[in-house]
């Protein structure tokens, strides 16, 4: 599997992140040495294996159903980058 | 008493308690080896006035006769760890300005047993690398350097802050986490000793998140009873993280009797990499003799799938960390990035996230994007997850064979000079983490402790990995360990 520069546009798209044109090429060759890399995975007989989803064999645990916490605005919105009369404040996102 | 910052925390707690010093002075002096090792860029945020008010109370609950168990120590906190109104940024410009309106449970439960937190020490951003160079604070740097030489070391990562801060005695000790050895390879290279307990032990809540499955906490200190003392006061049952262990907390230092007679110690032959220091290898071989000679068995064992660990982690850990590090946004905290007419929601998380996160954390969250990105999820990310299991398993049977705990080398060379991994791929770096990283995909307990220094004079250091939620047993034989290799070697102040 080897990774090209649209590729490299497109995770990077989906991560959120702008990258620019000129730096595609390096990004694509990094993906492609971590993913040689990971590549190695393919070599493990995984028939009949459980995906992992705890390493400890603890059950989640389970809590009543009721608020046991709240009326912290001022708190939750104390290291906003922009607050306005107690919201997050964005770019407009509806036309 | 001169030099009070050189102590260790169990030396300091017994010389407190009979009034031959007191918290302040400990302080003080802490802070004065602070103020004066700027040069290390090892505490990245002071907190001197926290720190006397917090030790003119432990001076007053000691004359009251009520001291916890870590009463009047100064210690200092990874920047990973949220601490209220200080600065917690995780080394990263994204979170620069953030100051939590919460404190995190560890470092609540350090303080609730009187410990003093002199400031918070620097890191690899998000805890992502192996050298402290890719924090957004600069290099951290290592009181050790190679004889007749001055040019600067790593003290390791992601826990580099703390590793130099404990090895130049700007603290007694320090905390740390660990992810794929964060703790344990940054003690190693600093000759000091550093415990992560088995998952589960320490709480999570309010420790940034980077692979939540592999993420634990763990002290970083002077010596393996200092560690016993420290973890028990960091760990506890925590309905705030669901992954917590609601299991008691054993006394972890009364554990500690040097006896280890009969245990039966594996070394596991998938450890002695092709290419490996032959002073690595004369270490392990060492160590190994040390624990036969206290009495223990050493047994050949076999953990096959060890290979496979390092690409497991490098799928796992990025995949978690893509989602992990979703939060950073540019809306609830930290950076924001200054916008151009006509720019949207999207151009702000793209434009933010860009200018907040560094290189290496740009690409472990783009590869963890792709690896769980459509199409690839299986391919990738569940085939991964059924080698951990299969990893966790080789240690099972091991431990069902009866061995007690595993001996390898805690890295796999000395550490390295700051910059000397520039031109390296990034999983040349990765390769620093191949005896650790096991231990975290197994959910185990797994210490470093320094027994030896190589030709250079840098410090080496042995793992010793437990089974799951034995950590006195495993500081016990690691407690021998220590006491059997007498290391004493400590770095000469240049700084």
């Amino acid at each position: 599997m080897s990774i090209d520069q649209s590729t490299a546009a497109k995770v990077a798209k989906l991560a959120r992140i702008k990258v620019e044109d000129d730096a595609l090429p390096a990004l694509a060759s990094e993906f492609n040495t971590i993913l040689g890399f990971i590549e190695q995975l393919n070599e493990v007989d995984v028939e009949g294996v459980e995906p992992m989803t705890s390493v400890t064999p603890q059950r989640l645990k389970r809590r009543i159903d009721v608020v046991n916490d709240g009326n912290q605005q001022e708190k939750v919105l104390k290291n906003a980058p922009d607050a306005r009369e107690g919201f997050f404040a964005v770019p407009k996102v509806v036309e | 008493m001169s030099d009070l910052n050189k102590l260790g925390l169990a030396e300091a707690r017994d010389l407190l308690r009979k009034g031959e010093t007191t918290s302040v002075e400990l302080t003080e002096s802490c802070l004065s080896a602070i103020d004066a090792a700027d040069a290390l860029n090892a505490f990245v945020h002071k907190t001197p006035e926290i720190a006397l008010e917090r030790a003119k109370a432990a001076d007053a609950r000691i004359a009251e006769g009520d001291a916890p168990a870590m009463c009047g120590l100064p210690i200092g906190i990874k920047d990973l760890f949220c601490t209220k109104g200080v600065p917690s940024q995780a080394a990263s410009r994204i979170l620069e300005g953030f100051k939590p309106e919460y404190e995190s449970t560890v470092s609540q439960n350090l303080a609730d047993a009187g410990a003093v937190m002199l400031g918070k020490l620097n890191m690899d951003e998000f805890a992502m690398g192996s050298s402290n160079e890719t924090s957004a604070y600069g290099n951290a740097i290592s009181p050790w350097r190679r004889d007749g030489d001055t040019a600067d070391i790593t003290p390791g990562g992601s826990s580099g802050g703390s590793a130099s801060a404990v090895s130049a005695d700007l603290c007694l000790a320090a905390t740390g986490t660990d992810t794929g050895g964060s703790i344990r390879q940054p003690a190693a290279f600093t000759g000091i000793t550093g415990i992560k307990p088995t998952y589960g032990r320490c709480s999570r809540w309010g420790v940034v998140a980077f692979a939540s499955s592999l993420d634990q906490a763990g002290p970083m200190t002077k010596n393996v009873r200092d560690a016993a003392i420290m973890l028990e006061a960091m760990c506890s049952h925590d309905p705030k993280d669901s992954t917590s262990a609601d299991l008691a907390v054993p006394n972890f230092e009364a554990m500690l009797t040097g006896d280890i007679k009969g245990k039966k110690i594996g070394i596991p032959k998938e450890y002695r990499m092709d290419g490996m220091p032959g002073e690595i290898e004369k270490l392990w071989a060492e160590g190994a003799e040390m624990l036969k000679a206290a009495g223990a068995e050493i047994v050949d064992i076999s953990l096959p799938h060890t290979k496979y660990a390092l690409p497991a982690y490098y799928v796992i850990a990025p995949a978690e960390a893509s989602s992990n590090l979703a939060r950073y946004d540019g809306v609830r905290y930290g950076h924001r990035a200054k916008l151009e007419a006509g720019d949207g929601i999207t151009e702000m998380y793209e434009k933010t996230r860009a200018q907040g996160f560094g290189t290496e954390v740009q690409r472990r969250v783009m590869v963890g994007t792709y690896v769980l990105s459509a199409g690839f999820y299986d391919a990738y990310y569940n085939r991964a997850r059924k080698v951990r299991t299969l990893i966790k398993k080789d240690f099972e049977d091991v431990f069902a064979a009866g061995v007690d705990a595993i001996l390898t080398p805690a890295t796999p060379s000395a550490a390295f000079g700051l910059g000397e991994m520039t031109d390296a791929d990034p999983v040349q770096m990765y390769l620093n983490d191949v005896f650790t990283v096991t231990v975290n995909l197994a959910g185990l307990p797994g210490i470093a402790v320094p027994t030896g220094v190589n030709a250079q004079g840098l410090p080496l250091g042995l793992q010793l990995i437990g089974r799951p939620w034995e950590e006195g047993d495993l500081l016990n034989t690691a407690y021998a360990l220590e006491g059997a290799a007498g290391f004493v070697a400590k770095p000469g102040k240049w700084w």
